[in-house]
Parts: structure tokens; C-alpha cells; sequence
């Protein structure tokens, strides 16, 4: 048989013999005859329920065992890194927050932590700017744990684990919203500070959160940790240890989930994290059990630094959250107007009416934007799936040059072979689950 | 487009020993546009785009003691050090990648068991040496980071594959290969990752345009991104 111009032919020749496809249901249309094994190359994704997100598993199949399995990426690509490339180095921050959108802080932290590298600002970032960015940070970790927790259970059929995830996500979504303006996409950390100092009511919005989120938490460990439907699916699955773990390059909860209490918050840390006191949550069991129970545990730790973060912004109302050097801070402030938005009107009158030299500063850093000496830093930080860093080269212009981000999801994506290679299709699914990648991230 | 040793601006300042600037590029006017009859003035600006120059030892810190232990284990492997904003990079030629990373990651003095990041930057204008590949190494022993960097000119994009070192660069180099074209000798599977297989091109490169389109505003058109003013 010759190969067919019908794409959607249902027999083809290849070198491996007939293949044929079937799309469900429709099993019958294959002669037995032919078909002389159990051999099947199934295609999940890039739509399915249980890939999270757009991924493409390509899964050789012996019965219900699967014998290979390789990840297929690149659906949500949508060229963030060459965007930025024609963007001011503060319009980058929009661009990279919608990365991993499960995450944003970090992926803003990352970015504005190589940027004021790059500027050699790094002690000049008022601290009350760095005590917002950790309890954000803080607070988005929770929030992506809950969706890892949800998503997870959703997977596995555990519903009820989907619908507490995401009502207890919405609480913390409302308070990035109260804060930042919005639920996610923030753009929110800007190089030298954030966008804008807290609302009044932000401290305790945060304060009440916290409270409520202490009564909820317990209700997953109640739910899951001795389930014994739970524990069956997870133990013993993903299993994946240190030296493989690092061969691959994951990081984050699944390193974690070894033993080996890798955590760049603690081992290299930035905006003042060796000050917080709290743990580095490891277990024993490297498998999506270990690593459910590390996210579990690591929501409490981040509720302890939530916490320290609210006491030390509660002890510094009114000072600055932005950079004291006008040549970057970003000029225009932000206030509610009747219509709940808009501009600083003391602003507008200052730069309209009284000084034409700040009306050209602001235009002139609004538009063209600040200098960057040419040069390239790397900088990490600690995102809720491991490291994301931000490599970021300037040629010394008003827009990076180049900038790369090494997002967590795509480097731990590719543990997905080794995690299930042997096991049950089932299986699969929560080895994905426990990696936690989110597709935004992985395809930038 | 500009030799290396063309003009070094502020010659004065460079440390005795020390290598030439790196310059990336000569740019002329500004605003990216020309022969518009501008008479501001800037039209006529000239501006010499140099990175960070080399750097002698002692570099400072443990970047002298790194630096001595890759030196004894690969000799002649590192064509440039450049200490810059607290990070130290570690130029490499391309022939002796593949023993230099080996010996980061095995030598119990350098133990750099992660591989970070590997990606691409491209300096359409460093003449013989345009794809730059950075790989950015942890050791989690020691909580280092270094980078090294390896360059390789457009007519040739080749270098070795670090994978047999450092599995994790598996997708990392299908991935600087899909959006830079470097081809990463060895590689168990180079293939496009991100962008369809059949995709003509590669994206990151400089000279790949953005395709951005005009937005149309209130009767009022706000060129494309790319076709704005440029300040650099």
C-alpha cells in the first residue's frame, strides 16, 4: 500500500509496519487480523483535561503499561523574550508576569531582580519596596500550591480537593487584586520598587486572609495525608531521586521531596529573606506523594513569613516604595478615581501646570525610558515550582537586548519520561501533576 | 560590519595586561531613523557598543580560586574572564567545551552538579564570532554561580553538545537551536521544541523581523513595535 495524500486516512504505511487511527469509538473499523499486538502510540493532548495545560504526551503504550513517553511543548509560545525585546525595560515587566501565569511574582521578581543587577541598584531599593515584593511572593507561593493541590486532585478524581483549592486561591487572588489592581498579570514589581504602596486597607485584608486561610489549610491535610485512595495513587509514584533530579535539572518541591533541603531562599537569598524565619520543608519519599506533602507543608512556612513581612510593613507606613533616583523611579502615581482608576491628579497638575521640566522628565522616561549600562547578569529566585531565572544582556539602550528566561516548568517537564516510563497511564497524569508545570511558563 | 581593534573609546581606563573592549557594534543617528532630514542633530550621532572588557587576575573573592582550578584541569580552554556586577564569565573555546564542563561538574575543588540555564544571544555585528551561547553553571556545594560562554560565527553555528554532562541541557539546546540556529554536535535529538517543525527560520535571531502590526486607535495609527523610535 502506498502512503495516502488523505491526512485523515485510517491506514497509512510506515517503516514500522500499518498504522492506523482511531480517534475513540470506532475501534471496530480495525481488522484484528492486522493488528498482531498490543502495541499503541497514543497522543494525549494537547487538549486533554488532564495534561495541565496544553501539553502533548506522546505515549507508547504495551496494554495499559506505558514504555515511552516524551513530552511535546510549544502550543502557548508566544515570543514573550523577542517582544521584550522592543519594549522599555520597565513595559518589560508586563510582558514577563503572564509567563507563568500561576506564579507571576516570581517571574516579575526574577526580571526586576536582573535588572537591578544590571543597574547596580540592588541597596538602593528602598526596603519597605522589598517587604511588599516577599509578602506577594509569599502569598502567590500559597496560592500556586493550592492550584497544584486542586488541578492535582482534580486529576485523580479527588473534586472535592478542586473546588477548596480554588475558593481558598480566590481569597488570595482578592487581596493581589486589592493591592495591585489585579487578580493576576500584576505588573506589579518595577525595577526600584513597585508600582504602588499598599491601600489603606491592605494590611489587614492580608491580616484577615491569613486567618482564614489558617483555618482552611488543615482541611487538605484532614482530606488527604491518611486517604487511603489518595496515598494509593501517589505513593510510589514519579518516583525520581536527587542524582536523577539534578542530572535533569529540577528544582523546587521535587528536589525537595529527596531530602536534600535545596531552597535558594535560604541558600542564596535576596530582598532580605535570610531575616525571615522560617523552614526549609523537605521529605523522604520522592514520589508525588512526597511532593504533595512538601507543597502542603510549604504554605504553612510562607503563612509564617506573610506574617513577619505584615509586621515589618505594619512598622514602616509612609516610607517609600520606590527608588530615590528620579532617572528610573517611574514618574506617574497611580490613585482611585471616581471610576475606581486612574492617575495621581497632583501629578497630572504638577507636570500640566506647574513645572515644564517634569513634564519633559516624564515624558522623556515614559517614552524613551532609563538607560541600562551594557553588560549581562543572571539572577534566581525562588519561584513555587524551583528556580526561575532571568539572564538579561543590554547593549546599554533603553530596551534589554536579550533576555531568557529559565523557567522551572520547562526544565522540570522533562523528568516527565523518567517518572513515567514503566507505569500505568494512569500514572502518568499524577507524575505530571507532581512536577506541578504550568504550560504559560513552560512555552514563554 | 566592525573590526575588534577598530577605535577603543577611553583607552586610558583600561588596567595595564588587560584585553580590548568588547565591542558589539558601531550604531549611527538615532531614533532608527534615516535620511529624514532630521536636524536635531542626533542623525549625526556615532556610538561604539562595547560590553565589559576582560579582567585580570586576582578577580576577587572565589572567582580566583575557580578560576585557578579550571585552569589547571583544561589548560588553555579560556580565552576570557570578565568579571562584571559580581558575576564572573568564563569565554571558552568551542574545541574544548565539552572536557571544560565536564571538569566543573567532576573536580571536587569546582562541584558545579547543576546546569542553570543554556541559551543564546546573537551579536549580528561581532564579526566571526555573531551566536554567543551562555551556560549558566550552580554548584550547589559551594552556592556558586559562573558563567561560561561560548561564541561561534554565523557561517559555522556548531559546537558540542553538552548533554552527555548535563542531561538537563537536553532542552535547552533544542531550544537555542530552534530560536538561534546553533546546532549542538551530538545532541541525541537537535529538533525544534517550541516553534512547528516546519517553521522557516529562527526567531531570536536579530535579524528575524518581530512582525509586529499597527494598531489603529480612534482614527489615530500607533506604528508597530518594531517600527517605533529607537533611543539605542
Amino acid at each position: 500500500m502506498s502512503a495516502t495524500t488523505d491526512p485523515y486516512a485510517s491506514t497509512t504505511d510506515s517503516t514500522d509496519g500499518p498504522v492506523f487511527t482511531v480517534t475513540g469509538q470506532d475501534w471496530d473499523t480495525i481488522d484484528p487480523s492486522l493488528a498482531d499486538s498490543d502495541h499503541i502510540v497514543v497522543n494525549m493532548g494537547p487538549q486533554h483535561p488532564s495534561t495541565h495545560g496544553v501539553l502533548r504526551l506522546v505515549l507508547e503504550i504495551d496494554g495499559e503499561t506505558v514504555t515511552d513517553a516524551r513530552a511535546g511543548i510549544g502550543y502557548l509560545h508566544t515570543g514573550i523574550e523577542k517582544n521584550m525585546e522592543y519594549r522599555t525595560w520597565t513595559q518589560g515587566v508586563t510582558f514577563c508576569t503572564r509567563m507563568d501565569y500561576v506564579a507571576p511574582f516570581s517571574n516579575e521578581a526574577a526580571y526586576v531582580a536582573a535588572v537591578e543587577k544590571l543597574l547596580q541598584i540592588e541597596d538602593q531599593v528602598p526596603q519597605r519596596a522589598m517587604d511588599i515584593r516577599v509578602l506577594m511572593l509569599e502569598l502567590n507561593r500559597i496560592s500556586s500550591h493550592l492550584v497544584c493541590l486542586a488541578t492535582g486532585g482534580m486529576e485523580i478524581g479527588a473534586l472535592t480537593v478542586m473546588t477548596c483549592g480554588f475558593r481558598d486561591r480566590e481569597l488570595i487572588l482578592d487581596c493581589f487584586e486589592a493591592i495591585s489592581g489585579l487578580r493576576m498579570n500584576h505588573a506589579y514589581f518595577r525595577p526600584g520598587g513597585v508600582a504602588q504602596d499598599l491601600p489603606d486597607d491592605g494590611l489587614q485584608r492580608v491580616r484577615d486572609t491569613v486567618a482564614l486561610l489558617k483555618k482552611r489549610l488543615p482541611e487538605y491535610a484532614a482530606l488527604c495525608n491518611a486517604n487511603p485512595i489518595f496515598k494509593r495513587r501517589l505513593k510510589g509514584v514519579g518516583h525520581l531521586e536527587l542524582a536523577g533530579a539534578l542530572a535533569l535539572g529540577l528544582t523546587g518541591p521535587v528536589v525537595r521531596a529527596t531530602g536534600y533541603d535545596w531552597d535558594l531562599r535560604r541558600t542564596q537569598p535576596y530582598w532580605g529573606y535570610d531575616t525571615y524565619d522560617f523552614d526549609v520543608v523537605t521529605w523522604d519519599e520522592p514520589d508525588a506523594y512526597g511532593r504533595f506533602r512538601v507543597r502542603l507543608d510549604e504554605m504553612w512556612e510562607s503563612l509564617k513569613i506573610v506574617e513577619q513581612a505584615l509586621s515589618r510593613l505594619e512598622a514602616s507606613q509612609g516610607d517609600p516604595v520606590m527608588i530615590a533616583d528620579r532617572k528610573i523611579a517611574w514618574p506617574a502615581q497611580l490613585s482611585v478615581g471616581a471610576d475606581g482608576q486612574g492617575n495621581s491628579p497632583e501629578h497630572i497638575a504638577h507636570i500640566m501646570g506647574e513645572s515644564m521640566e517634569a513634564l519633559i522628565h516624564h515624558f522623556k522616561l515614559v517614552t524613551e525610558g532609563f538607560r541600562v549600562p551594557a553588560g549581562q547578569v543572571y539572577a534566581a529566585v525562588e519561584s513555587p515550582r524551583g528556580e526561575i531565572g532571568c539572564h538579561a544582556v543590554s547593549d546599554g539602550g533603553t530596551r534589554p537586548y536579550r533576555v531568557h528566561f529559565r523557567d522551572p516548568s520547562f526544565v522540570n517537564l522533562q523528568g516527565t519520561s523518567i517518572m513515567s516510563e514503566g507505569s500505568m497511564i494512569s500514572d502518568v497524569i499524577v507524575a505530571i501533576a507532581s512536577i506541578d508545570p504550568v504550560m504559560g511558563g513552560v512555552d514563554r | 560590519m566592525t573590526p575588534e581593534k577598530d577605535e577603543t573609546p577611553g583607552e586610558e581606563v583600561v588596567p595595564a595586561g588587560a584585553q580590548p573592549f568588547e565591542v558589539i557594534d558601531v550604531r549611527e543617528g538615532s531614533f532608527g531613523v534615516h535620511g529624514s532630514g532630521d536636524t536635531s542633530g542626533f542623525g549625526g550621532l556615532n556610538t561604539t557598543i562595547v560590553m565589559p572588557p576582560a579582567s585580570t587576575a586576582p578577580f576577587g573573592g572565589w572567582f580566583d580560586e575557580v578560576a585557578e582550578h579550571l585552569e589547571d584541569g583544561v589548560s588553555g580552554a579560556i580565552e576570557k574572564v570578565v568579571v562584571d556586577r559580581g558575576e564572573i564569565t568564563f569565554h571558552i573555546a568551542r574545541s574544548h567545551l565539552l572536557e571544560t564542563v565536564r571538569h566543573l561538574r567532576d573536580d571536587p575543588t569546582l562541584r558545579f552538579e547543576l546546569c542553570s540555564s543554556l541559551s543564546g544571544v546573537h551579536y549580528p555585528n561581532e564579526t566571526g564570532r555573531e551566536l554567543h551561547v551562555a551556560i549558566h553553571l550552580l554548584s550547589m556545594s559551594f552556592r556558586r554561580r559562573i558563567r561560561v560562554e561560548v561564541s561561534v560565527p554565523e557561517g559555522d553555528p556548531h559546537l558540542p553538545s553538552i548533554v552527555p554532562v548535563y542531561p538537563t541541557a537536553d532542552w535547552h539546546e533544542r531550544e537555542t537551536y530552534d530560536m538561534f540556529g546553533i546546532v549542538f554536535d551530538g545532541h541525541p535529538g537537535l529538533t525544534r521544541i517550541l516553534m512547528p517543525d516546519d517553521w522557516p527560520g529562527h526567531p531570536q535571531r536579530k535579524d528575524y523581523p518581530l512582525g509586529g502590526i499597527p494598531v489603529e486607535y480612534k482614527g489615530a495609527t500607533i506604528p508597530a513595535p518594531d517600527q517605533r523610535r529607537r533611543y539605542s
